[in-house]
């Protein structure tokens, strides 16, 4: 297992006409060959904008600062060139809507065969023949014949399938993967995300997983991070975390999980309250105002992550080591 | 899309029927007619007259008459210009005003695409501001402004071309006509191109392309300028057909033998055949050049294509 991707201290901000939004502050992690990692949090907590951070995919007002490094190399302030030799060829990302994803005036396979030719000394001939084998292996019926459809023509678990394509056409590897499966229905969730999986597997790729789906995590992923008002609360390996999650929010969000067990007639349990204004996070915990437990100190100070048992990171004041 | 493109030419006949019959009874509901500023007429001279044009006649039958003939291709003489049928009038005017309109256009895309795409690619900095100043000065200063001060400044002071006249369409004869012309039709397309620039670029499939590592030239060309030119096509048809069959403003002003001057003086003069006869034009050019930008829609947009069947 090598170290892939080394992140200290990321933070994302974006500016906005009423000032600034801190979007992601103190993201530290690492991610190696073969990894999965599932990255669970609710809409505006930072999970998809800290990982286009990474990539320097940030809408046009944002920024990042800290240290990303891929294989030891500084990125997050490497020119664009670079940047582009990487993106794409080492690192992929697969975005969640796949309808507004793809160029819709675009042959899908042209936009297939594009990845490719832009990483690699191909022929057309060559990238067409590498696209459709790609398109077969992500289960594209009639592949060489749907090489020339546009997005519009094909189903959403197909332009799904094509965003996959696209993503694992060159071997990348680190596979960002952004809720790939929200806007699918659940068959075709299951068929996508075995697909996925069938790839880290086969390719050593490290794959990250961005999801609010905890059932996704705990069918996927070796380790979790989960992440609350841009700052990651919570990490742990999957087992551990489902059997003893320690920040308050973990467990609110576990225990809001519908199981078999659950009594049919009863109402989910919910978390109360909303998130934070990211425009004035409050000095404290971000979660004080929704926890339960939540004491003086942390309104005032803020929790930094730190290890608990073995592998397992808290930033709670209330749990002890 | 032959399908698409002959019925829509089908749908075109019934149309253009009903714009000439609604101008013709809506000219006839007007009041005065067309031998009004003759001086002091003898009423068995006017009668005579009236007479000759078939003006006493009862208006249906008028009607009759009038759509007889223009199916025949005859859209009657002149009451106003002695001596020109409509159709001589229409073959003197429309040339010139069509190679005017058309030129001024062919410019004012070229100047206002680039000046569009470079406002996109430079939003908010200091030559997207400076672009879209002087496209809100070209929108806001009206033509009879802007024609006079470059005739005054290119004719008279430097002597450089020719203040007015048309000499057979001599390109010299040509150059201020067609900056006047096309100068509003630049502001108006930068500012369509900048918006559809602007709107492709935040859209999730120009972010695909770019995590794909395509360089940013590659992005735009590809996935960006296409789909961006969507907005613009849908303006380029009805403005192409309107700068087309002439402006009055600029034609005056360059004394130019063009078909806008004729439409207007027809209509002030109540010259019922030669209004009629231009507004049928004008409406064929309307529905055609419509066509033709729905058609180009098509050719940018696969999706558009597929309905057209």
């Amino acid at each position: 297992m090598t170290v892939l991707l080394e992140c200290e201290n990321l933070a994302v901000t974006f500016d906005i006409d009423q000032g600034q939004i801190n979007a992601v502050q103190d993201l530290s992690l690492t991610l190696s060959s073969g990894e999965c990692l599932g990255v669970v949090g609710e809409s505006g907590s930072g999970k998809s904008q800290s990982f286009l951070a990474m990539l320097g995919l940030l809408a046009r007002n944002g920024r990042a600062s800290g240290s990303v490094k891929f294989r030891g190399e500084e990125i997050l302030a490497a020119n664009r060139r670079r940047l582009n030799e990487l993106r794409g060829s080492r690192l992929a990302i697969i975005f969640q809507d796949a309808l507004s994803g793809l160029t819709p005036t675009m042959r899908v396979g042209e936009q297939l065969a594009e990845a490719l030719r832009c990483h690699e000394a191909v022929d057309s001939a060559q990238a067409r023949a590498r696209a459709i084998e790609m398109m077969e292996i992500v289960n594209i019926p009639d592949a060489a014949n749907r090489f020339s459809a546009y997005p519009f023509e094909l189903s959403g678990g197909q332009r799904q399938r094509i965003m996959i394509a696209m993503a694992m056409i060159c071997r990348p590897d680190v596979v960002i993967a952004d809720e790939p499966t929200t806007a699918l229905d659940v068959t075709v969730q299951a068929q996508i995300l075995r697909l996925l999986d069938g790839f880290r597997r086969h390719t050593e790729t490290a794959l990250v997983m961005i999801t609010h789906d905890l059932a996704v995590v705990a069918g996927l992923c070796d380790r979790v991070m989960i992440m609350y008002a841009g700052r990651p609360v919570e990490m742990a390996p999957t087992a551990t975390l489902f059997d003893r999650p320690c920040h308050p929010y973990t467990i609110g969000l576990l225990k809001s999980m519908p199981t078999l067990r659950n009594d049919p007639a009863a109402d989910l349990p919910v978390i109360a309250g909303q998130p934070p204004d990211m425009r004035k996070p409050p000095p404290g915990c971000a979660f004080a105002e929704r926890c339960a437990l939540a004491e003086e100190r942390c309104r005032e100070e803020r929790p930094q992550l730190r290890q608990v048992g073995g592998s397992q990171q808290v930033a709670c004041h209330l749990v002890s080591a | 899309m032959l399908n698409f493109t002959l019925r829509r030419l089908l749908i075109a006949v019934p149309t253009l029927f009903l714009i000439g019959t609604a101008s013709f009874f809506l000219m006839r509901a007007a009041p005065g007619g067309p031998f009004d500023n003759e001086a002091d007429l003898e009423p068995q001279v006017l009668e005579n007259i009236r007479a000759a044009y078939d003006l006493d006649k009862p208006l249906m039958e008028q009607f009759v008459i009038y759509l007889g003939k223009a199916l025949q291709g005859d859209f009657g003489p002149s009451l106003v210009y002695k001596d020109f049928s409509v159709t001589e009038l229409v073959a003197i005017g429309l040339p010139v005003s069509a190679k005017l309109g058309f030129t001024a256009m062919l410019l004012a895309l070229l100047v206002g695409v680039a000046a569009g795409i470079v406002a996109a690619l430079r939003q908010n900095r200091f030559i997207d501001h400076a672009i879209m100043a002087m496209a809100m000065t070209g929108i806001a200063v009206p033509s009879f402004v802007v024609a006079p001060l470059l005739a005054l400044f290119f004719g008279l002071y430097l002597s450089l071309l020719p203040v007015a006249g048309w000499n057979d369409g001599a390109w010299q004869n040509m150059i201020l006509p067609v900056i006047a012309l096309a100068l509003p039709q630049v502001a108006i397309i930068a500012r369509l191109m900048r918006g559809g620039m602007l709107e492709i670029l935040q859209s999730n499939f120009v972010r695909t392309a770019r995590a794909k590592g395509l360089n940013e030239t590659r992005v735009i060309c590809k996935h960006v300028l296409r789909p961006a030119l969507v907005p613009l096509v849908g303006y380029l048809g009805p403005a192409l057909a309107g700068i087309m069959t002439g402006s009055l403003v600029i034609e005056l002003i360059f004394n130019l033998p063009g078909i806008g001057r004729y439409f207007v003086q027809g209509a002030l003069n109540r010259d019922y055949p030669l209004v009629l006869g231009v507004v049928i034009i004008y409406a064929a050019l309307i529905i055609f050049l419509n066509l033709l930008s729905d058609l180009a829609y098509a050719g940018l947009d696969p999706r558009v294509r597929k309905s057209y069947r």
